[in-house]
């Protein structure tokens, strides 16, 4: 069952074409890579996913809602988190809060007037948020300022912010960019483990390793068009793709 | 431990806090500041900046026209004296309820706009506020002269209840209670320690949390779910409210409200107040509204005789220098003083005074050790 549906998306820039006709399904509990040079609109395309951008025409269609023309936090409620390409936290606040943040977003709702009662950092959100920080890893800096992280440590820290949520699709713009060898490792075992919850997944992604260590499935962007869309193995093997990667000699 | 919904850490605080409040009189004589009106300042402005705290502090939007609802709240309260009654207790909840109506309507169109533009729209509201007040609306608020009591007002609930204030401008009274001096102190000081537990209460809540993180990151807090907007309306409108508050006290313990109290500078005031404590922290506004008021109050009393005095142990060619240098400073020149002191402490120490607490106390432990100074109660950042 495809749970994100697009069909037709055209979105320009003055007289740029950044989405010619797009079309994408992405499966309900799969992890749907997609790639493709600098400039081939994947960013923008994400971007048309979350209320950023609406495109110019076409369809975006979650669990049978279209997504166009509703607020990015409507467009969360509804069940789609994200991790940025620059991570996106709360550096002011602790890790703990920023986990507990999404947290009360999911049970409260877009608002909600809860100015009486306490925020318990031991009460069931408390230790689920907890929980969440160990999960990624971060369990030991549960009560550092979120802002002295480093890079990786707070992609993971956003990675717990949206899994906390539950989320029924989580979309993730270079979840590995920028980070060591290592760090990219335990990234690929842990989006794993999440995949295995059952949780769908988008990751634009630049690292070949990590997109076929973590894929079901692949789009092949170039030029705002999509021009192969397969299994890994077979993209591996499609000309067009090695053409559009410039020789594609690391595929 | 919980006690009132408090951590203990917090219940502390709010225990030493209202104990510093009510034994003030004592506790701030040996500084010259033991006497009702200046006390009855501190209160008042206290509340004033606690409130202009919820919205500044938590969510970084900084208005520039919160004098508008203490204005409003003023105006409100002596309203409520002549038509009601001369209790203080209506005239601060129908002040406190004006000044959130008014915070409603002037947020709902100004929190569209984030940053500077924000600061500029509350601003532009503010002083359409302080020009209908001062011109436009003279009927209702009197313009220039300010808004006054009058023998002739009808005071119907007074009249109800059978008080007659025979042919006197009453002053404004809770059940007998006058409430000027120390008794008025008394009530700005009962109104400021509730004010200070509703602000505890709201920087400890999901309210609060959610705040803190519109200041921290907007944009994420929207792709996390929560609509910012309600959230930002809510600390403004509360913030309005304290104002309202505040407002209405400076009524009640001197019944008359004019337009200069809405005018930008008053709106600029708070902002000092709130950035001179540290603004975010739930001590620092009241302590920077005490330390305002307290200059305007010590420092322009001073004059170039007091000065003359303070220096005479100098030799007279010195004392001249120094007297005439310092004499800038004080009196009507207490301007300067405020200004130099906020320089410093922006430059120096930007969390406020509370950070500057927070660094004596840090070096107090790396002296004597953790041992010592454990009694103080320590701010906490938030």
């Amino acid at each position: 069952m495809s749970i994100l549906s697009v069909k037709n998306v055209n979105k320009s820039f003055g007289g740029l074409r950044a989405l010619n006709e797009v079309n994408l399904e992405i499966e309900a509990g799969t992890v749907h890579a997609i790639i493709g040079p600098n400039g081939a609109g994947k960013s923008t395309l994400l971007n048309c996913f979350v209320g950023r951008l609406d495109p110019d025409t076409g369809t975006v269609d979650f669990d049978g809602k279209s997504l166009l023309g509703i607020t990015p936090h409507e467009i969360n409620q509804a069940g789609v988190s994200r991790v940025f390409q620059t991570p996106e936290i709360f550096g002011d606040l602790t890790l703990h809060e920023n986990v507990m943040i999404p947290a009360f977003a999911r049970r409260d709702g877009s608002f909600a007037l809860n100015a009486w009662r306490r925020v318990k950092p031991r009460g069931p959100i408390g230790d689920k948020a907890i929980q969440m920080l160990e999960d990624v890893g971060l369990g030991e800096k549960a009560n550092d300022v979120a802002g002295q992280l480093s890079r990786g440590d707070k992609r993971r820290l956003e990675l717990a912010m949206c899994l906390i949520q539950d989320p029924k699709l989580l979309l993730l713009d270079e979840p590995t960019a920028g980070m060591a060898r290592a760090d990219t490792n335990n990234t690929i075992d842990l989006m794993k483990r999440i995949a295995e919850r059952g949780v769908t997944m988008v990751v634009i992604e630049h690292d070949m390793h990590v997109v076929f260590s973590l894929a079901d499935r692949i789009s092949v962007l170039a030029q705002g068009t999509v021009i192969a869309e397969d299994e890994p193995e077979k993209i591996k093997g499609n000309p067009k793709v090695q053409d559009a990667y410039l020789g594609g000699a690391h595929l | 431990m919980k006690i009132f919904g408090l951590k203990r850490k917090d219940l502390l605080l709010f225990v030493v806090f209202s104990a510093v409040v009510l034994t003030s009189r004592y506790l701030f004589a040996p500084f010259g500041a033991g006497y009702p009106d200046l006390l009855q300042k501190f209160a008042i402005y206290g509340i004033f900046a606690l409130g202009f705290n919820i919205l500044f502090g938590l969510t970084g939007y900084l208005s520039f026209g919160h004098a508008a609802f203490l204005g409003v709240g003023s105006y409100t309260a002596v309203w409520t004296f002549k038509l009601l009654s001369m209790n203080p207790v209506p005239a601060i909840i129908l002040a406190t309820l004006a000044g959130g109506v008014f915070a409603a309507a002037i947020g709902f169109v100004s929190l569209r706009r984030s940053g500077i533009y924000f600061s500029i729209l509350t601003l532009a509201f503010a002083q359409m506020c302080y020009n209908l007040a001062y011109s436009v609306l003279t009927p209702i608020t009197n313009g220039e002269t300010g808004l006054q009591l009058a023998q002739s007002d009808p005071r119907v609930l007074d009249v109800a209840f059978g008080r007659d204030y025979g042919a006197v401008l009453p002053p404004s009274d809770l059940f007998g209670i006058v409430m000027t001096g120390y008794s008025g102190f008394y009530f700005c000081a009962v109104v400021l320690i509730v004010c200070f537990y509703i602000v505890i209460r709201l920087f400890r809540s999901p309210i609060g949390l959610m705040l803190r993180a519109v200041k921290s990151n907007q944009n994420r807090l929207d792709y996390t779910g929560v609509n910012s907007r309600p959230y930002t309306l809510a600390a403004f409108v509360i913030s309005g409210m304290f104002a309202g508050l505040a407002g209405g006290l400076l009524a009640v313990t001197d019944p008359l409200a004019g337009a200069e109290r809405m005018q930008w500078t008053a709106s600029g005031e708070v902002v000092l107040m709130t950035i001179l404590g540290g603004s975010g922290t739930l001590l620092g506004p009241v302590i920077g509204a005490g330390a305002i008021k307290y200059f305007e109050n010590i420092f322009s009393a001073f004059n170039e005789g007091i000065l003359n005095s303070a220096f005479s142990f100098l030799p007279e060619t010195l004392q001249h220098i120094v007297v005439s240098v310092s004499s800038l400073f004080v009196g009507e020149g207490w301007h300067l003083t405020l200004g130099a002191l906020f320089m410093l402490i922006v430059i120096f120490l930007p969390g406020g005074l509370m950070e500057g607490f927070r660094r004596l106390r840090n070096l107090a432990v790396r002296l004597f050790g953790p041992g010592g100074g454990g009694s103080e109660p320590k701010p906490e950042t938030t």
